[in-house]
């Protein structure tokens, strides 16, 4: 156990030059942004001297190795600074949009598990057959098309047309109220509350973006299921299984299936950060007050503290969700070592 | 969903009335005509409810006109393509009762409404008005440079003579001082809540009322989501003018365009603020949607070309830009025929109307007689520059003027400049060889329009134009009043230079458009920001 | 490919069991491959050909005819401009495939590269070459890509860099585990012995043997570099106009959907879709046909 626990913080130490690698790079990259915020940021009718006066309020007339330790400096008091566009702190901003994007990807996440399971698993049944094609044409099909277009197909069609979706507007309709904060899920929040009338709202609210997400999410599930489960179906405890004359529902439930899950769990924790990522579009065209549309807001205008922020964020819980998956692997399979 | 959302919406307004607005119920009779609520949608983002804080948006700017008073307004007259406007001719009181303003123009006395009073109950005093005006001044960037276009430029120019009396002393006398007093920025503050949450850091409570507004005005903040949406709320206390009819105003924030269209074409939201031309010209011919397309005072859409650029210096070269320009496709393709043309207009001008349309229009004949005119007879390659953030118009604009280019020799290659950048190339670098630009006044007259646009270094002169006429001509002109003998003759010269040289190619006056379903009483204003309290229920 | 299986040593040829007939066999197998190359020789074909064919002049304008709907003159309709649809799409072909091709190509030479040489060395050569691809990794790849080409300008090589700097991590790790498992083998050892160089028996006698796997990640990533340009667009930093582009092109005709105009985008959005769909399947197919156990 002693050199479990060892191993497990070396993995630790190995994530920390990758974090002061992404602060340096996300730092770097913010200042090659073309543009000078100050001049966008001192409005409309500005002239040279209230510009160099921002520009000063910013920092901005530092060198840039100077800007760089202060920004370190203040990263280490835990201040990630405050974002010119929405006028709050960093940390405020990205607390108060994290959950959405959390909230979206996972219920994405279940949904998108929920239909690329069984058809994996389907798939993996009848290898070669019409059913394994088929399978495969539709997940395929759902990762070839570029999110914000099915998201505002969904919308025309869904919401406009047929008029089954409720308006697209963010996180709850306005005739709702925001749920009490606790964990800033409105589903989980509105369920504490005991406000159900809310929770449905909020699950109406969702259906649509989270559609969008699952359908571009469930090409590697699926997949990752189908392998798995042929590799275990072809393995010799199958084999003695169904020789010892168990049910197929029992052998491919009870056995195959268990044995096919790590596999999943840990594409899904790639597929996770990767959606998370790359909700950025969907979140833009279903008004959703995530930190993907944040970003995007952020770094057309180059805000360079909340673009840093966002990037920090993301990596943090991209190295955080990494370790958890290593570690858990570890504890639970023991032929996994961890280096 | 009926009874849930019904349950729901009653929580939150706590009103019975506004359930007249639910798409549900839209067919209920409009019996509440004051009360009830108004959904807006809009596709900015607001990111303070300050005005005077460094980095504020233009769309934050609807605070300060909603939720607090100026000591004068503009008046209202009919718009030109529906609706109601501002009348920039008429000054009406808001907080102050009446003013006068001394023979010499030099001295201006304001006596404050006695009924006036902040949301905190607390009356309106002159040392409010002095503690704001010395905000303004003092806050450095945009406020500070608004109020010094009419001449207010330091606190020693304001004094509180007593609690109802405030009066502010001139350097000199201008015409566009008083106007000034009415846009958004000069507000009035509750001096006291600020000053108890300031500290020695910020003296002016930057932080605290960037969050917290603390005013007078006709709706108070009742939510701010950042990023999502902004509630007023009526305050009944308003003195500043007629009670609004809505209690409750949600202004909702929705980025894509097509989601904006959709809702207000469903009718589940009653207004959509600043739509696009095509829109405005599709909603326009559907029932049930009204739309008002005002063209916007002051401000014309330009085809800038860089007099740093060499070719450009070529009086033959600008000329032929502007017959080559195709007028017609591009007021069509671009603005969807929203806005007024800005061709083709008499050669002589007998009048001082602006924007006027110049004395151009689309011959390719002439272009290409003046191209070989010019020394570049064999034509040469240039950038045209457009920003991504107002991609809406300026890339079918530069799409059409880069073929009608190409047919008098001039290649150009399209360079999309994102938000941030665009500001400091265009403006303050002034270093697009030739670029599109929308400078808009907000005071209304000519000469301020041209103290910007067309003299050297300032901001919207984007061309590095330089004239020394017109240099003189704006200085002598800019603070005389309109009825000065030499304004008009002033003026018109302006005009003629501004033709003849061209460092502005006007294509287009553009048109802020606004769509409304089952809502009236839209009012333009020169902010081209929205103001929520004229608005009502519709009357039908 | 007759290549690399000559230098896997632990496949035992069979007769009549070469290369081609195998692929062959897969493809009579898997209806949906031999689909995906049919129509990877289609937008091949699009992609030479296109701009040769196309009844219109894709960037002329004509604001009298526009926004018509399809229609036997226009069969995918016209833009805002009036320029027609079909022909855009069709020339688009060649930029987006470039796009893809040579962000991909990037991806994988500098990958293999630095797989290979973290791989066949290790040590600390590999220690920093894995923290630093870690970073890569842990930033959000789509935002990566967009900072990339806000900072760099948005022309087409900086969209291809973007998508290439993305990339490469896959490629490094792939190539580097592939290395390090081979890198003490028998015939490595052999090589050696017989008095190649280190660079030789990486680059002749270790490397080729990563590349089946190689393939199927090339052809995935061409259909996920397509995406990727179309994104970019989407938020404002695609390829400069007027150039047809389909991510530009889908982008643009979103706004037109809800107006009734479905045309501008569904048209280009169904021809992005059908491209990355092909590569997906290629993908798929590819691996099919590298992989051993298929063989039985």
């Amino acid at each position: 156990m002693a050199a479990r626990s060892k191993m497990i913080l070396g993995r630790v130490a190995q994530a920390i030059p990758v974090v002061m690698g992404v602060v340096v790079i996300s730092f770097l990259l913010t200042r090659a942004l073309p543009g000078d915020p100050a001049a966008y940021f001192a409005g409309p009718a500005a002239d040279e001297a209230s510009i160099a006066e921002i520009r000063e309020t910013l920092g901005l007339d530092k060198p840039l190795v100077q800007q760089f330790f202060y920004y370190v400096g203040d990263l280490i008091r835990g201040d990630l600074g405050t974002s010119l566009t929405t006028g709050q702190t960093v940390l405020t901003d990205l607390g108060a949009r994290l959950p959405a994007s959390l909230e979206l990807t996972l219920a994405a996440l279940l949904l998108s598990c929920a239909i690329a399971i069984p058809l994996g698993v389907l798939a993996a049944t009848r290898p070669g057959t019409w059913v394994d094609h088929l399978c495969r044409v539709l997940v395929t099909a759902g990762v070839s098309m570029p999110t914000f277009f099915t998201g505002i197909l969904l919308i025309y069609i869904f919401y406009y047309l047929a008029g089954l979706a409720p308006s697209p507007l963010g996180r709850l309709d306005f005739i709702y109220l925001s749920p009490p904060h606790v964990t800033g899920f409105y589903l989980i929040d509105a369920a504490l509350a005991g406000d159900w009338e809310t929770w449905l709202g909020a699950l109406k609210q969702l259906v649509l973006p989270a559609t969008t997400l699952a359908l571009f999410t469930l090409a590697p599930i699926a997949r990752m299921t189908r392998a798995a489960m042929l590799s275990a179906l072809s393995s010799d405890f199958i084999r003695t299984a169904r020789a010892a004359g168990l049910s197929d529902g029992k052998v491919l439930f009870g056995y195959a299936f268990r044995n096919a899950l790590l596999p999943v769990v840990t594409t899904l924790g790639m597929v996770f950060s990767f959606t998370l990522g790359a909700n950025v579009l969907v979140e833009k065209v279903f008004a959703w007050p995530g930190i993907g549309s944040y970003a995007v807001e952020a770094l057309v205008v180059s805000d360079y503290a909340a673009v840093q922020g966002f990037v920090l964020a993301m990596a943090l819980l991209f190295v955080a969700l990494n370790l958890v998956i290593d570690i858990a692997y570890a504890l639970i399979d023991p032929r996994i070592g961890l280096n | 969903m009926t009874d849930t959302s019904r349950r729901n919406f009653l929580k939150l307004t706590g009103t019975t009335m506004g359930a007249a607005m639910l798409p549900f119920l839209k067919a209920m009779p409009a019996h509440a005509q004051t009360g009830g609520t108004i959904v807006v949608v809009s596709g900015q983002t607001i990111n303070s409810l300050d005005l005077h804080r460094t980095g504020t948006n233009r769309a934050s700017y609807q605070v300060a006109v909603n939720c607090y008073d100026r000591l004068v307004s503009f008046g209202t007259k009919d718009a030109p393509g529906g609706g109601l406007s501002y009348d920039y001719d008429t000054i009406v009181p808001e907080l102050a009762e009446s003013w006068t303003i001394s023979d010499d123009g030099l001295t201006m006395t304001f006596k404050i409404k006695s009924d006036a009073t902040f949301w905190d109950g607390r009356k309106v005093t002159a040392a409010d008005v002095k503690w704001s005006f010395d905000r303004a001044v003092s806050a450095g960037g945009f406020p500070t440079v608004q109020m010094k276009a009419g001449g207010l430029e330091r606190p020693d120019q304001f004094a509180a003579a007593d609690e109802e009396t405030f009066v502010i002393t001139l350097d000199r006398p201008s015409k566009l001082t008083l106007p000034d007093l009415a846009v958004p920025v000069p507000f009035i503050i509750n001096s006291e809540v600020a000053m108890a949450n300031a500290t020695d850091d910020d003296p002016w409570a930057m932080e605290y009322l960037h969050m917290t507004p603390a005013g007078s005005g006709a709706f108070k903040v009742a939510r701010w989501d950042q990023g999502q949406q902004l509630v007023y709320e009526r305050n009944d206390a308003w003195v500043g003018g007629p009670l609004p009819s809505f209690e409750r105003v949600i202004v909702r924030e929705v980025p894509s365009p097509a989601t904006r269209r959709a809702l207000i074409e469903r009718g589940d939201v009653q207004m959509s603020f600043n739509i696009p031309n095509k829109d405005a010209a599709e909603l326009d011919a559907m029932d049930g949607v009204d739309v008002y397309s005002t063209p916007i005072e002051n401000c014309i859409h330009c085809l800038c070309p860089n007099f740093n650029f060499e070719p450009f210096q070529d009086a033959n070269v600008r000329k032929a830009l502007a017959y080559a320009i195709p007028y017609e496709a591009i007021f069509q393709t671009a603005a969807y025929g929203r806005g007024a043309p800005m061709w083709g207009g008499e050669a002589e001008i007998t009048d001082t109307a602006w924007p006027r349309k110049s004395p151009y229009m689309t011959d390719l004949a002439k272009a290409k007689e003046h191209m070989a005119a010019s020394g570049f007879a064999s034509g040469f390659e240039v950038p045209l520059s457009i920003s991504l953030g107002l991609a809406d118009w300026m890339e079918p604009t530069a799409l059409l003027l880069q073929e009608a280019f190409g047919e008098i020799g001039i290649n150009t290659q399209i360079e999309k400049i994102p938000g941030a950048n665009w500001r400091t190339a265009a403006l303050v670098e002034k270093r697009l060889p030739l670029h599109l630009e929308n400078f808009g006044g907000w005071l209304n007259t000519p000469d301020y329009y041209f103290f910007w646009a067309y003299k050297n270094g300032h901001l919207f002169n984007s061309s590095n134009y330089l004239n020394e006429e017109i240099e003189t001509l704006v200085d002598s002109t800019l603070h005389i009043p309109m009825d000065d003998p030499a304004y008009a003759p002033n003026i018109k010269r302006m005009f003629e230079i501004a033709f003849e040289d061209l460092p502005r190619i006007p294509l287009w006056q553009p048109a802020l458009n606004v769509a409304m379903n089952d809502a009236a009483g839209y009012e333009f204003w020169f902010h081209r920001q929205l103001d929520v309290r004229p608005l009502t229920t519709a009357t039908s | 490919m007759a290549d690399m299986t000559a230098s896997t040593p632990d496949t035992t040829r069979r007769k009549g069991d070469t290369t081609l007939g195998h692929i062959v066999y897969v493809l009579r197998d898997n209806p949906v491959t031999m689909l995906a190359f049919a129509m990877l020789a289609f937008f091949l074909g699009c992609a030479f050909f296109g701009p040769a064919l196309v009844p219109y002049d894709p960037l002329a304008t004509n604001a009298a005819r526009a926004l018509e709907a399809p229609s036997w003159d226009h069969w995918f309709g016209t833009d805002n401009l009036g320029r027609d649809v079909f022909s855009r799409v069709i020339v688009a072909t060649r930029l987006d495939l470039t796009i893809s091709v040579a962000a991909v190509a990037l991806s994988f030479v500098i990958g293999s590269i630095l797989g290979s040489i973290a791989g066949y060395w290790g040590g600390w050569l590999d220690a920093v070459l894995n923290r630093c691809l870690d970073t890569i990794m842990a930033f959000p790849l789509f935002v990566l890509a967009m900072g990339v080409v806000a900072a760099l300008g948005n022309t087409v090589e900086n969209i291809i860099y973007a998508t290439a700097i993305i990339n490469i991590p896959f490629y490094a790790r792939l190539v580097r585990a592939e290395v390090n498992i081979r890198r003490h083998s028998g015939f490595a050892q052999a090589a050696k012995l017989a008095g190649n160089s280190d660079l030789r028996v990486l680059a002749v006698h270790i490397f080729p043997n990563s590349l089946p796997p190689m393939m199927v990640q090339v052809s995935l990533n061409l259909g996920w570099a397509i995406l990727n340009a179309a994104g970019l667009s989407f938020i404002g930093l695609g390829v400069a106009p007027p150039t047809p582009e389909w991510g530009i092109m889908v982008a643009e005709g979103a706004n037109f959907i809800v107006s009734g105009e479905w045309w501008l985008a569904v048209f280009p959005g169904l021809w992005l879709m059908l491209a990355v769909f092909t590569f997906n399947l290629l993908g798929d197919g590819l691996r099919d046909i590298v992989d051993p156990r298929k063989r039985t």
